[in-house]
């Protein structure tokens, strides 16, 4: 099966006052219909702008993706004009944000925010997008759909407002659909019905799906293949089983054991609930002045002189699963 | 172990106003009706989903909000009367830690000078004593003494919240109210917060009532827990029977909504269908009801009290 999306070799930077920021560095990943790849890492480790680069959304200026292919479907998005990439976003490739508030347009109906798109796109009439739209609600579970479409944003609970968002973003049936921290802002009872929610749909359409998060509980939820940022590089890469039974990068062995866990992980108890957790000590470093070598090196328990020296190449160190460091 | 803080039928109604004379039209019942103890030395995990009221009860604990109704004793002095006078040497031994470390510090005055700040405000000391305090609290939390004299814009996050966490123990609190301390802060740096946390308090023999959204947090740092919804407590127990053994169905669904990092596993899905419901005009009987997967009649009708379900282990379920 060839991969729907393809990445290679992505660099976005940002030229500011203080400097040139390489917010995304030589990332590449490929992702088949109906998988989830999961990016993870902390703040500022270059997962947004990585999300924002597949949509071309990334502001220029000050932004810049200076080089590297996004293929859907063979068809490299880079290389479009802005008129043909409008159409592209949507149809072929589509986001959902973290909160969902500041997305949607809240002078607009969420009716007439789908049906827009469709209009749009499909050249559906009016009447028929409508349909679309509110078809649509009822496949992302919206109670009273019909009712629902002719409400605003600000009529609906963070929850339904996501399911809406996410009905726009498939309307169309794009073949990528890139979700930024789609549950952050969610409680947890409602985040796992939206993560529910997106599987059922991947499955359904064959979506291919780019998920960003933090929330290492998610990725082990959700996710086919797992790449780790750190500092605007990728630094491991793997299918989800493996990356958590088998971590490479002391960064990403460092994340798991830092987390406290539901004990309740019911079975495998035996976890000492008031253990001292282990930290990573130090923080990120700030991208513009990034350490020589390996950025984790300055915070790593490992860390000998060649990482000092010198970028650990990004390779593969094992079956299905890649990392960036001298020592693993 | 002493008790420190006994909260009993703790109320907390904002009025709804409408029209121009302001008349009030109904309440938020932001909590209604909580109660709960806290030993020395002790932490409470106080947990529940937005709206629930869980940051209500920690400021009207301090009386950074006036209760309706209830009461507060701290070592068995009643505080809900007490005049700004009298409420001034009680509010040395309480304190509180925010959530967000970028709202909470004055981004125009330096750090020492936010940490200083509340025993300068309090009387403590001369001022060569007040620097030298605040110079052993940097040393405390993990900084350094060079960086007294930066703003906070100056700190990442997790080095803001232990500035947070230094101005909270100027005074020597015997208790402190941790609002969300680590939500807003990476996952490599909340553990550092945590463990911090945690230190403190077998050193100081401090007493926390930890709020916070996420269980792994809370059954990490916790003694004791409650789970509360739409502003009352629907279970409370030592921290153990709790994760091991939840009795309401709403904590048993939020444990089952957690995602659990280890793909490993093969969870059941228990799914709570619905959104939390409006404190403004809550569910009859059990809040709960029109979430419950085995909600009856009577939950419906008939509010359920907290009852001991096995020793130190209460819930509010009519059918558990």
């Amino acid at each position: 099966m060839a991969p729907v999306l393809e990445v290679s070799g992505l660099s976005t930077v940002f030229h500011t006052r203080r400097g040139l920021v390489r917010a995304v560095q030589n990332v590449s990943f490929s992702v088949n219909a109906g998988e989830t790849l999961a990016i993870v890492g902390e703040s500022g480790c270059g997962k947004t702008i990585t999300a924002l680069s597949l949509m071309r959304l990334v502001p220029v200026p000050p932004g810049e993706i200076v080089s590297g292919s996004v293929k859907v479907d063979g068809n490299d998005l880079l290389l479009l004009d802005e008129p043909a990439m409008r159409k592209a976003r949507g149809k072929q490739i589509s986001m959902i944000f973290q909160e969902p508030m500041t997305a949607l347009n809240p002078l607009l109906t969420i009716g007439r925010q789908i049906a827009e798109m469709v209009v749009l796109h499909d050249g559906l009439s009016r009447r028929a997008a409508r349909d679309r739209a509110v078809e649509m609600l009822n496949h992302v579970k919206i109670p009273e759909a019909e009712r629902r479409a002719r409400e605003y944003p600000h009529q609906m609970s963070g929850g339904m407002r996501q399911r809406a968002m996410i009905a726009m973003a498939l309307a169309c049936k794009p073949k990528v659909l890139v979700a930024d921290e789609p549950t952050t802002a969610l409680d947890v009872t409602i985040q796992a019905q939206i993560l529910d929610l997106i599987g059922d749909l991947r499955r359904e359409f064959g979506t291919a799906v780019v998920l960003i998060t933090h929330d290492l509980g998610v990725v082990a939820e959700t996710a086919n293949k797992v790449v780790v940022m750190y500092a605007g590089r990728m630094v491991e890469e793997a299918s989800v089983g493996e990356v958590f039974a088998n971590p490479k990068h002391p960064y990403m062995t460092g994340l798991m054991s830092s987390i406290p866990r539901v004990a309740s992980a019911r079975g495998l108890t035996g976890i000492d609930a008031t253990a001292r957790l282990t930290e990573i000590p130090g923080i990120v470093p700030p991208l513009i002045n990034l350490p020589p070598g390996c950025a984790f090196s300055p915070r790593c328990p490992r860390s000998e002189d060649r990482c000092l020296a010198a970028i650990p190449p990004f390779e593969v160190k094992g079956p299905d699963h890649s990392a960036a460091c001298w020592r693993a | 172990m002493a008790t420190l803080i006994e909260v009993n039928e703790l109320k907390k109604h904002f009025p709804i106003r409408k029209g121009i004379f302001s008349r009030a039209v109904g309440a938020v019942r932001a909590v209604d009706g909580v109660s709960f103890t806290i030993n020395e030395g002790e932490t409470l995990g106080l947990v529940g989903e937005s709206g629930c009221g869980k940051t209500t009860v920690g400021r009207t604990v301090l009386r950074l909000v006036e209760p309706t109704s209830g009461e507060i004793k701290v070592r068995g002095q009643e505080i809900t009367g007490l005049s700004r006078t009298d409420m001034r040497p009680l509010r040395r031994q309480m304190q509180i830690v925010f959530q967000d470390p970028f709202s909470s510090l004055n981004p125009r005055i330096r750090v020492n000078e936010i940490v200083g700040e509340p025993l300068k405000v309090h009387g403590v000391g001369n001022k060569t004593e007040r620097n030298d305090r605040v110079e052993q609290l940097f040393k405390r939390v993990g900084m350094r003494p060079e960086q007294m004299t930066n703003y906070p814009h100056q700190f990442s996050g997790g080095q803001r919240q232990r500035v947070s966490i230094a101005r909270a123990l100027a005074l020597d609190p015997s208790f402190i109210v941790a609002d969300e301390p680590v939500s807003a802060l990476d996952v490599s740096i909340q553990a550092q917060v945590i463990n911090l946390l945690m230190d403190l308090q077998s050193e100081l023999g401090l007493s926390y009532l930890f709020v916070s959204h996420n269980l792994a947090v809370v059954e990490h740092i916790s003694h004791r827990v409650a789970v509360m919804y739409l502003g009352r407590i629907v279970e409370y127990a030592d921290k153990v029977s709790l994760f091991a053994n939840p009795v309401h169905p709403y904590t048993e669904a939020l444990l089952a909504a957690v995602p659990l990092p280890d793909p490993s596993l093969q969870r059941t899905k228990h799914r709570v269908t619905g959104d939390v419901p409006s404190p403004i005009n809550p569910p009859s009987g059990c809040h709960f009801h029109p979430r419950c997967p085995i909600a009856v009649a009577r939950c419906s009708e008939e509010r359920p009290m907290l009852r001991e379900i096995a020793p130190g282990h209460q819930a509010a379920c009519h059918l558990r």
